[in-house]
This record gives C-alpha cells, sequence and structure tokens, in this order.
C-alpha cells in the first residue's frame, strides 16, 4: 500500500468517525428506542388480543415486513412533501427506522411472551393482581429475558441499516465516506475502512449483549 | 357455617360438556378431597370455583354473597379471588422472582401492602412450610418438592378463607410428596378450609373429612371419609379406590 493510501485513511479516520459518534449512532439509539416502545404496544395488543386494534397490528406489520427500508425511506422523504409534509433528513431517518424495526421487534416481543407459561398469568390472577399488573411485573420482564438475544440482533442490524440514510441526505458514516473517496478516488481503502468502524461499533454492542444476557440470567429461563 | 354453596355448575369446551350440573357446599374448616377417574372435570370444576374457567351456567354464594358464575364482572371475581387461593398441579411460582418474593407479591401489587410487613408475613409463611433459609433461592433452584411448599406459602400468605389445591402432588417425585402433604395436612389441623383434587388416597382418607367422587363431569357419590371409604355406595367408587391403593394413579 502505497504512502499515500496510508495517509489518506489515517486521515479520513476521524472524519468518518465523528459522523458515526455524532449521527449513525444517535440515529440508531433514537430509532432504536421508539421501534422498542413500538414493538412492546403493538406485541401487547396482540398478545391480549384487543378487538380491532389487534387487526391494526397486523396490517402495520405486513406492510412493513413486505416493503423494502430503502423504498420506505424515499417513499416518506422524498414521497410524503408532495402531499405538503416536509421532513428533515435527520428525523424522517429516526421516524423510518422506528417504524421499520417497530414492526420486526413487534413479531420478536409478541413470540417472547407467548413463550411465558400460561400459568403465570393464572397465579397472577389467584394473587389477586390485574391483567396489567401481572403483565408489567410478571410476564414483561420474563418476556423481555427471552426477547433480548433476537433484541439484540435487531439492534445490531440497525446499526449498519443506518447507512441507508445516506440515500436522504443524512451526513452519516457513509456518505462521509464516499464524499472522500470522490476526492480522493480510493474506494476500496476508504470503503474497507468504513466498513471496519461499522464493525468496532458491533463489536462493542455484541460485547454489551453477552454482559446484558448475563445480569438477566436470573430473570427465568 | 357455611362457607361456600355452589348450585348448577356446568362447563362445556367446544361440544364437549366437562362438567354438567355440580353442586357443592363447603363449610368452614371442610378439607374436602375430590376424587375420580382423569377426564371427569375434577380440575375443571376447582379452576371454575377460582373463575380461571368461566363457567356457562351456575350460582356461587361465598360467604354470603351471591355471584351468578357465568356473569359475574371483573371487580366481584378479584374480590373473591383475594380471599381465596389456589394451588397449581406444577405450582406456577413467579419464575422471575425469589421464594420470598413470590409470597410477597400478591401483598405488595394486589393488596398494597408496605415491603416491610409484606415481607415479614413472607419469612412466616416460608417458615410454616419449613422454606426457612431459601428466601432468595429462585424457583429453578428449588425441587418440586420445596416449589410446591413456596406455592401453598404464596397461597397462605393472603390469609385466604378457602385455599384450592389442584392435584399439589402429581408433579412431584414420589420421595418429595409427602414433604408436601405434611405441610397440607398441618394446615388441616389448623382448620384451614381446603378442597383438594387428588389421587393419595391415604390423604384422602387421613386427613380430608369430606370426599366428593367425580365422574363424566358429576358428582356421584359424596359423603365424610369415614363413610366413604368404609361404604361406597357403587361398584365403580369400590373398584376406583381398589386401584388407586394398588397402582397409585389411574
Amino acid at each position: 500500500m502505497t504512502e499515500r493510501v496510508l495517509e489518506i485513511l489515517r486521515d479520513s479516520f476521524t472524519k468518518i468517525l465523528i459522523p458515526g459518534i455524532l449521527v449513525t449512532i444517535p440515529l440508531t439509539v433514537l430509532a432504536f428506542s421508539f421501534a422498542l416502545i413500538i414493538a412492546v404496544v403493538v406485541a401487547l395488543i396482540q398478545f391480549a388480543k384487543v378487538r380491532g386494534l389487534r387487526q391494526i397490528c397486523r396490517f402495520y406489520i405486513w406492510v412493513i415486513r413486505g416493503t423494502p427500508l430503502l423504498v420506505q425511506l424515499y417513499l416518506i422523504f422524498y414521497g410524503l412533501p408532495s402531499l405538503g409534509v416536509v421532513l428533515n433528513a435527520f428525523p424522517c431517518a429516526v421516524l423510518v427506522f422506528a417504524i421499520n424495526e417497530g414492526a420486526y421487534c413487534a413479531e420478536t416481543m409478541r413470540a417472547a411472551l407467548e413463550s411465558v407459561p400460561r400459568g403465570q398469568i393464572e397465579a397472577g390472577y389467584c394473587a389477586g393482581m390485574s391483567y396489567l399488573q401481572i403483565m408489567r411485573r410478571i410476564v414483561l420482564p420474563q418476556a423481555f429475558r427471552t426477547a433480548f438475544p433476537p433484541l439484540s440482533n435487531s439492534l445490531i442490524g440497525m446499526v449498519k441499516d443506518t447507512s441507508l440514510a445516506a440515500n436522504i441526505t443524512v451526513v452519516e458514516m457513509f456518505m462521509t465516506t464516499q464524499r472522500i473517496v470522490a476526492r480522493t478516488y480510493e474506494p476500496l481503502a476508504l470503503y474497507a475502512e468504513v466498513a471496519l468502524i461499522y464493525l468496532i461499533f458491533c463489536t462493542v454492542l455484541t460485547r454489551l449483549q453477552r454482559a446484558g444476557e448475563k445480569r438477566l440470567a436470573h430473570v427465568a429461563q | 357455617m357455611t362457607l361456600l354453596k355452589a348450585t348448577g355448575i356446568k362447563k362445556k369446551f367446544g361440544d364437549q360438556e366437562v362438567l354438567r350440573g355440580i353442586d357443592l357446599e363447603v363449610r368452614r374448616g371442610d378439607v374436602i378431597a375430590v376424587i375420580g377417574p382423569s377426564g371427569s372435570g375434577k380440575t375443571t370444576l376447582l379452576r371454575c370455583l377460582e373463575f380461571l374457567e368461566r363457567p356457562d351456567e351456575g350460582l356461587m354464594v361465598f360467604d354470603g354473597q351471591e355471584i351468578d358464575m357465568p356473569t359475574a364482572p371483573k371487580a366481584t371475581v378479584a374480590a373473591l379471588r383475594k380471599r381465596t387461593a389456589f394451588v397449581f398441579q406444577n405450582y406456577n411460582l413467579f419464575l422471575n422472582r425469589t421464594a420470598l418474593g413470590n409470597v410477597t407479591e400478591g401483598l405488595i401489587v394486589a393488596r398494597r401492602m408496605p415491603r416491610s410487613q409484606a415481607e415479614e408475613i413472607g419469612r412466616r409463611m416460608l417458615a410454616k412450610v419449613g422454606m426457612s433459609g431459601k428466601e432468595n433461592s429462585r424457583p429453578q433452584e428449588l425441587s418440586g418438592g420445596q416449589q410446591q411448599r413456596v406455592a401453598i406459602a404464596r397461597a397462605l400468605a393472603g390469609n385466604p378463607d378457602l385455599i384450592l389445591f389442584d392435584e399439589p402432588t402429581s408433579a412431584l417425585d414420589p420421595e418429595l410428596i409427602g414433604e408436601v402433604l405434611g405441610v397440607m395436612r398441618q394446615l388441616a389441623e389448623e382448620g384451614m378450609t381446603m378442597i383438594v383434587v387428588t389421587h393419595e388416597i391415604g390423604f384422602a382418607r387421613n386427613v380430608s373429612n369430606k370426599v366428593l367422587f367425580m365422574e363424566d363431569g358429576l358428582i356421584t357419590e359424596m359423603g365424610s371419609s369415614a363413610e366413604f371409604f368404609a361404604n361406597p355406595r357403587q361398584e365403580r367408587v369400590r373398584s376406583f379406590i381398589r386401584r388407586l391403593e394398588n397402582g397409585q394413579g389411574e
């Protein structure tokens, strides 16, 4: 590798890392937090078989899982303005990623809720607790334990998916890299470099997942 | 004094009639053993009394309060459940709570008792079932017999008027049955009112004061346990008892 490429790599590392820390990570954290809220609500509605709302939830999951994330981003960012709805790129990305990931995580949560033995709910009733109390104190904590590994999976997936936000003008790590490539014309080295940074981010998350699983180990199986 | 009187309880699952008209009277201090072949509706009856299944028909009078079983509103059911307790065949301990947490959960959450007071009761109840020192154990760390004793402590915590036991020893290894039956015998001696679905013929004979025999969704024979065992009226009951005594279980 030439001196020049090495210099470009050294130079660009912080240039790519900074939008990673300032954009990719906040985008992921915000979108995933909202996704989790959506997931829990949607999963609980289905689990409790709330009439009417349940059909709406199924429809939501059907539409979101059946269309590409990239198309959803374009639809909201480039499509909605013609209806007079104009969103800034970053909040638009948060919104789309949250709604998209929410649908997948809702299915994860639903499966986890259903894996909690039926007897846990009955025991709660017999102890005089209400349905909501049982959900909050007994069923959801156990479901979270079960859902933790697949949810971590989704989170790690989302870190990488945020690169798609480059398509709707969000200046995150990938778009920053593209710009440097356009200037230096070293695509191999620079895309490898940004890939490495994504890998570092995900490695940290994998470590966190392992630590989290250890801490949750005491919460039922 | 009558604590609970139920008349005409019927329950269908699909087109299968599981309970076909059950009348039952429980007096305070009664220990009623419910025996009968598998599929006779024993467990369903018990679950109907706790409203874990909703009967299609039936009237219940609990401590003077009339409850129309098919239509009883949530609040009525919740109030009833605070005065009764249920012990499951497979314990159903809260898997995300310690032994002590299992006993205190209902007190703290449903009865809004201060934690310190709930824990004091919890420790006392665990001691009563011989589980002192296991307060901080998780259900997964306990044997079946220990889990069932914690479940009984949990049932006792709310100071119920009536405890329903659904085959409390059927899931246990034979050597663990005794410790659970021992606790139940002690409760009976203290005057606790209990309905026990069981295959433990010894318990039915020696601890309970009344025995119900169920078959095909009906109570086909009942009486004081002394007369029930001394002189069963039906041949069907006689052969059932004989089989339990010989082999245990159906």
